[in-house]
């Protein structure tokens, strides 16, 4: 009787707003589904459901205060930074509070000497750079969606970008996050040296997924901008040979800045949209960066040149000037946009593999577009090994969502097959939950949700993203086969 | 072997009986408290792959750590946060086990990344005898927690770290050691301006007014930037010994503390903190972000200048363990230690108050 149409129960909706709004003011306490509405899903928009209520807290002392309270109320919460995700990781709950910090978005501190900045959660991922560049610093993770993402979200995904390869993950580039846990205790873990006693907490906090705790101040390093930077288009007239110059770039002893590779469809539909003047008969392109001083980019590139030639490149081009380096660019920046136009709709998977089984996998894709009757255009992030495969599919048509989503779920599991894992910087989310039952053990899955506990005793942050229930995988079913045993053999078949 | 393992942390589970895990034996007198029968992984060795143009190496935990680096070394490739063997403290050297477990970076670290930034995957035995993958041989992974760097630096608390996946780099293609006379404080703000700049340097050591500096890259760029810091170059064959010395803790410095008997500090902090001036010696390390202070002033005072900076101090060798060997954690934290600790290895026997005391 006290369930609305959007399903959510309208009295203990009443009941915690209430409660919420005796912390926060009237503005920043949202339940009204046209004021909710917008938080219904995050970049994933496959997966909505409108949240109970929607608190915006603008300090450290208002996020604790609205965790005591879930605490005590026994109610769920989602934190969210700009809602980009990808994998579904902030879809609110029905019965939850989502907790946005999009309000909490000031640079506290920006130290050119020491090259730090301590920021708030809800500054975005650009807005530090922007700030460090007057001093010649940057912040080194450059997710895709950098221009809006928030810094928050980068340490709940551990997000990448196209110069990890050099620069690292978020996890390398910050080093403390101040948190408020469920229980509405101040911690922090890393510090603003380059190290911190006791366990490693702050390698487990970063790529959480906001199970853990609640960030709410984050110091981050910053590293002296690069000189220069110049960027090898390379043409190869077969997939696989692409692949393999990608490993004999790295085994030759230099790493890019960044080494990205698109098969041809993806240039295809990039060009089209972009004009970035890629070569439209080539099978697969390389995109090969080098940057540092002007000595040192000259160097790599004079190297790294003679390789993709000794592997087979059909046609190489060196950008010449800073213009002609974002031109090329230009056309991956753009590979998601490009499909879009291509297509109603996309579905970017992210898993990752062994650099050597690029030439496999993207066989096993080509077998699987036919087996299901769907396109997939590929963009990697080749010198990681870190695929990203678009499915295009119809999302009104039913038939084509499943046929996408069996797609998806195989080319996961030869991930994990052959050595990789489903996700190297998307996240588990909820999108893939039930890969994760391929990819584990059930020991191990015991102790990722001890790790939980250990934060978050009574399961209020984040549940049901990131790490399966048991019950769940023994549901799903399709589970790895280690060592000629079934990984949850005490489990029940359905 | 694992089996063996298994049987004996089953067996000692049982009993509540305390184990204390040993590769090379090599830090020994590292961490708070040495309590339990021994259980020797040294035995448990071998390169389970590696594959150059991959970047990734896979060994087990008793391979000698001076086997796995020889082994990277004939293919142009390195571990670039240029761990300590300490030889000289155990017979026959680091095992990777250990090292990984004791999670100490060497001078590179200032640049390259500290030793967990490099571990993509562990194989680990938790307290129940059960084997555990996490993470995996790939640059990137964000499935389930970051399990696999938690045990970096774990001193084998948590588990019996079987199996690890490290991350590899191409070995420089030019290095340079250059040596400046520098008082401390211009010293520290010296490193401090370098590191905002473009410079290909590797590794910083000052004491006693000379600060040497290890530049790190392409020819051409490590030409460049001799130009700019100046200084007079060191003699390659000298240069490499000078930095192993500081690694391995062989240079006079820490000799000294050994035949002074005085306690041998490290104080992580801010790399633009001044000069501590502290009772005794300092090292400067890691660009300034690293004190080593070989001194008898008591814990409270180093602790305190460590905590006014922002850092914290560990006591790394000698003196008295009774002050607490690394920085106490504030009760929230201590808190999640206890509750991590319980989850891996609930009958509480890995080395048992290495870390803390009741951890």
């Amino acid at each position: 009787m006290n369930i609305a149409a959007t399903g959510i129960n309208f009295l203990r909706q009443a009941e915690v707003a209430g409660r919420l709004k005796q912390l926060l003011s009237a503005e920043a306490v949202l339940h009204a589904e046209e004021d909710t509405r917008s938080y219904e899903s995050d970049g994933l928009s496959a997966y909505r459901q409108l949240p109970m209520v929607v608190a915006l807290p603008s300090s450290e002392e208002e996020v604790r205060q609205v965790l005591l309270t879930c605490h005590e109320l026994k109610a769920p919460v989602v934190a969210r930074g700009a809602g980009t995700g990808l994998s579904g990781g902030a879809l609110p709950m029905g019965d939850g509070v989502l907790l946005s910090l999009a309000k909490m978005r000031r640079i506290l501190a920006l130290d050119p000497v020491a090259r730090t900045a301590r920021v708030q959660p809800g500054v975005t991922n650009l807005a530090i750079s922007e700030a460090a560049a007057p001093y010649g610093l940057f912040y080194a993770p450059d997710p895709s969606s950098q221009i809006a993402c928030s810094i928050g979200g980068n340490v709940a995904e551990n997000s990448g970008g196209v110069h990890c390869l050099k620069y690292g993950l978020t996890v390398h580039n910050v080093l403390r996050v101040r948190a408020v846990t469920i229980e509405g205790e101040i911690v922090e873990f890393g510090n603003e040296t380059l190290d911190a006693p006791g366990l490693d907490l702050l390698a487990l906090m970063i790529g959480s997924e906001g199970m853990l705790a609640v960030a709410t101040e984050i110091t981050v390093k910053l590293l002296p901008k690069p000189v220069t930077a110049r960027v090898i288009l390379a043409s190869f007239d077969d997939v696989e040979k692409a692949g393999n110059a990608v490993a004999d770039v790295i085994a030759a002893g230099v790493v890019p800045s960044g080494l990205e590779m698109m098969d041809r469809p993806a240039v295809r539909a990039v060009e089209e949209f972009v004009h970035a003047g890629y070569d439209l008969e080539a099978a697969a392109l390389l995109l090969c960066e080098a940057d540092g001083t002007a000595e040192e980019v000259e160097e790599a590139i004079a190297g790294m040149t003679g390789v993709l030639r000794r592997s087979g490149a059909t046609a190489i081009r060196v950008s010449n000037s800073e213009a002609e380096r974002q031109k090329f660019w230009a056309g991956r920046k753009a590979a998601f946009p490009a499909v879009g136009r291509i297509s109603p709709d996309y579905y970017c998977m992210d898993g990752t593999i062994p650099r050597k089984k690029l030439g496999e996998i993207l066989n096993f894709i080509a077998d699987l577009e036919k087996k299901y009757g769907l396109r997939c255009p590929n963009v990697f992030h080749a010198g990681d090994g870190n695929l990203h495969p678009l499915i295009l599919f119809d999302a009104n048509d039913p038939d084509q969502l499943d046929r996408t989503e069996r797609f998806a779920g195989e080319v996961l599991e030869k991930c994990v097959e052959v050595g990789g894992t489903i996700t190297g910087e998307h996240g588990v989310g909820v999108e893939k939950i039930n890969q994760m039952c391929v990819q584990f053990a059930t020991a191990e899955i015991e102790r990722f949700r001890g790790v939980k506990r250990a934060f978050d005793p009574g399961g209020l942050l984040n549940p049901g993203k990131n790490i399966p229930t048991l019950h769940r995988c023994a549901e799903f079913g399709r589970m790895r086969v280690r060592g000629g045993q079934l990984p949850h053999p005490e489990l029940p078949r359905f | 072997m694992i089996e063996r393992f298994a049987e004996v942390v089953r067996a000692a589970s049982r009993r509540g009986a305390p184990l204390r895990l040993r590769g090379g034996g090599t830090k020994d007198f590292y961490g708070q408290a040495l309590e339990g029968e021994v259980l020797d992984t040294g035995g448990y060795t071998g390169v389970v792959a590696y594959e150059p143009s991959e970047l990734v190496i896979t060994a087990r935990c008793g391979s000698k750590l001076a086997e796995i680096e020889t082994a990277m070394r004939g293919h142009g490739q390195m571990l670039a946060f240029e761990p300590p063997h300490f030889a000289q403290f155990g017979s026959g050297g680091a095992t990777l086990g250990g090292t990984i477990a004791a999670g100490l970076s060497g001078p590179r670290r200032q640049a390259a990344g500290a030793l967990r930034d490099f571990v993509l995957g562990v194989k680990i035995m938790d307290g129940r005898g059960e084997v555990l993958s996490f993470g995996g041989q790939v640059m990137k992974n964000v499935a389930g927690y970051d399990v696999s760097r938690l045990m970096a630096g774990s001193l084998g608390t948590l588990g019996i770290i079987l199996e690890v996946s490290l991350k590899a780099l191409p070995l420089p293609v030019a290095e340079a050691t250059l040596r400046l006379e520098l008082p401390e404080d211009k010293a520290i703000e010296t490193l401090n301006r370098w590191g905002g700049k473009p410079l290909p340097i590797s590794a910083s050591a000052w004491t006693g007014g000379e600060l040497g500096v290890r530049l790190s890259g392409a020819a051409a760029a490590v030409a460049a930037a001799r130009e700019k810091i100046g200084g007079e170059l060191v003699d390659a064959a000298q240069g490499e010994r000078f930095w192993a010395g500081i690694r391995e803790q062989t240079d006079p410095f820490f000799r000294g503390a050994i035949e002074k008997t005085a306690p041998l500090w490290r104080i992580s902090v801010p790399p633009t903190t001044p000069p501590l001036k502290l009772p005794g010696e300092p090292l400067l390390e890691w660009g300034g972000a690293l004190r080593w202070l070989c001194s008898h002033a008591d814990a409270r005072t180093v602790r305190e200048a460590a905590t006014r900076a922002g850092g914290h101090a560990s006591l790394f060798r000698g003196g008295d363990k009774s002050v607490g060997v690394f920085q106490p954690l504030a009760p929230a934290l201590m808190k999640i230690h206890k509750e991590l600790k319980h989850e891996f290895d609930p009958q509480g026997i890995f080395n048992r108050g290495r870390m803390y005391p009741g951890l």
